[in-house]
């Protein structure tokens, strides 16, 4: 059995592996939380920041809160994972940005070995009144694929608040994903999602956003960015709903099928219940663009090589 | 073939949909110099463009030679290699692809020397060099990239396809720029336009009607011969 300062330095190699700033873990000044399976590793507060959290049997409930009217400097960091190649991990996360705060979070999970993990996030987002927001979650899985991963969100976004979520799985295999956040958007609020997914050999990703824009002017875009290889199969349900006055919202879904037996699916619902607002969409599913092909090929790279430029470029 | 040729193509012919849309053309471009192709919009001169490069057809006679070799069959990535390469008339955009990247996608540059085939197609490098050639760019900002991405290639042999059209009359200076360095730094270059500003810079103009080269010569006299003969003529759009 490894000690927990064993543990703590190969989580952290990992993390760093999969991009981590492992500087950042360090820092007095940035607050961090490194979780591998159900302990809790290390965990640092900042200025202005709360976090509590309570470890469960199969997994940890985190809190964290940022006080009104504090802009925090340095994002937090966040780092869940579990190394062995079996294992749960169910992570309950409750984040409350209060009025007039800033903050943002890079979060990385990391499973490099995974053969049967089943990895969870219940997150219960509440942004208050004139807060900004921003949140960007990377993943790293193992080559094998053998990982279900389901991150769920619930987020209220205030008034005038910002709010930015970024979810990025494209390194290694995704195993199986089923990922679903629904937010609801105060007046005058900015909401952005973004998910850029690889998805390779068997990989099976669902995801779900669900956007209702709620409050007068609120504004938002959905945006997914999939690569599908191999036998990959990814369906795409991007929803916003335009239930108040000047309310605008966009659904963007790009989805590319480099493969013979690759399955893409986009579901875009643009749905309207007042007057004044508008909601669109845009949908491109299919096989690498010729044209962009061609111009990478009329300046040397052979096939493959274009191939690469333009799937790192999507998924960027 | 004599030496100073750089591309000979020889009684080329592409036929589509029971029309010769490039019927028995021959041309010849020396090496360092820049050949207009002029001719009206239908004429054939993408297809000439794409015909060289390898992209989308391949002729049903004829040869093209380049550097004594005959490249007809070969495909896009080896006539690139042998330092052939094509400015599109509408370039494809690209997101999450830089404008650094992909001035350097041919050759390993240093970032002065990629800020320098920025500046000579007039894009200041401290606003352009990593924005990506995405959508967000105009029309206009989009051909320039991709005149320097040409320059960035160094290449034998560049097919510029109407790098000029749409361009408002700030930026055309900027191209013609672009191409006159093109030539400077040894590049033979096709420039097929119907701008007869940008001709001015040509060493020889062939001028394209119905899929054929026309008449041959130097700039003035092609610019004459154009005005007085294709812009009024009725073959425009009428192959063969």
């Amino acid at each position: 059995m490894i000690t927990t300062k064993e543990e703590y330095a190969e989580i952290v190699d990992a993390y760093g592996k999969a991009g981590g700033d492992k500087e950042a873990l360090k820092s007095r000044e940035i607050a961090t939380l490194v979780v591998h399976e159900n302990r809790v590793l290390s965990a640092n507060q900042a200025e202005g920041i709360r976090i509590k959290w309570e470890q469960k049997e199969k997994g940890v409930r985190a809190e964290l809160t940022v006080e009104a009217g504090k802009k925090i400097k340095h994002p937090v960091h966040l780092c869940f994972g579990i190394l062995p190649k079996e294992g749960l991990q169910e992570i309950v996360l409750k984040v409350n940005i209060q009025d007039g705060a800033e903050v943002g979070i890079i979060a990385h999970c990391i499973f490099p070995n995974a053969v049967n993990i089943i990895h969870k996030m219940d997150a219960d987002i509440k942004i208050g009144n004139n807060a900004k927001f921003y949140y960007h979650e990377t993943h790293y899985h193992g080559d094998f694929g053998g990982i279900k991963v389901i991150p769920k969100a619930k987020v209220e976004v205030g008034k005038k608040s910002v709010y930015q979520n970024t979810f990025s799985l494209i390194e290694g295999c995704v195993g199986r994903l089923d990922f679903n956040y629904e937010v609801s958007c105060g007046e005058k609020s900015i909401t952005e999602l973004v998910a850029k997914v690889y998805g390779k050999k068997e990989d099976d990703i669902k995801i779900l956003e669900k956007v209702n824009l709620n409050g007068r002017e609120a504004r938002s875009l959905i945006k997914s960015r999939l690569v599908l290889r191999d036998k990959a199969r990814a369906e795409v349900i991007g929803e916003t709903y335009g239930n108040a006055p000047l309310a605008r919202g966009h659904v963007d879904c790009t989805e590319i099928v480099d493969g013979e037996g690759a399955i893409a699916k986009a579901i875009p619902i643009v749905s309207v219940s007042n007057k004044e607002a508008k909601v669109t969409h845009e949908a491109a599913i299919g096989s690498i663009d010729k044209k962009q092909m061609q111009t990478l090929m009329a300046r040397g790279l052979d096939e493959e090589e274009a191939v690469k430029v333009i799937v790192k470029g999507i998924l960027k | 073939m004599s030496s100073a040729n750089m591309l000979q193509i020889e009684n080329l012919k592409l036929i589509l949909n029971g029309n010769p849309v490039i019927n028995d053309l021959s041309l010849n471009v020396d090496k360092g110099e820049i050949h207009a192709v002029l001719g009206v919009n239908g004429t054939g001169k993408t297809t000439l463009a794409y015909l060289i490069m390898g992209v989308n057809y391949l002729p049903d006679g004829g040869k093209i030679i380049f550097e004594g070799e005959d490249i007809t069959g070969y495909p896009i990535s080896q006539r690139a290699k042998m330092g052939i390469t094509l400015a599109w008339q509408e370039p494809a955009r690209f997101e999450g692809l830089s404008i650094r990247d992909y001035l350097g996608l041919s050759n390993e540059l240093e970032i002065g020397e990629i800020e320098d085939y920025l500046w000579a197609v007039g894009l200041p490098p401290f606003q352009f060099l990593d924005r990506a050639v995405d959508t967000s760019l105009s029309g206009g900002e989009r051909k320039r990239v991709e005149l320097a991405s040409v320059l960035a290639m160094k290449p034998k042999f560049a097919i510029l396809d109407e790098v000029d059209s749409g361009i408002d009359v700030v930026s055309l200076p900027h191209i013609v720029n672009g191409i006159v360095k093109m030539k400077s730094l040894g590049s033979s270059v096709l420039l097929i336009t119907h701008n007869e500003d940008t001709v001015e810079i040509a060493d020889r103009v062939s001028v394209m009607c119905a899929g054929k080269i026309f008449r041959m010569g130097s700039p003035r006299e092609m610019c004459q011969w154009f005005r007085d003969n294709c812009q009024i003529c009725g073959h425009i759009n009428v192959p063969g």
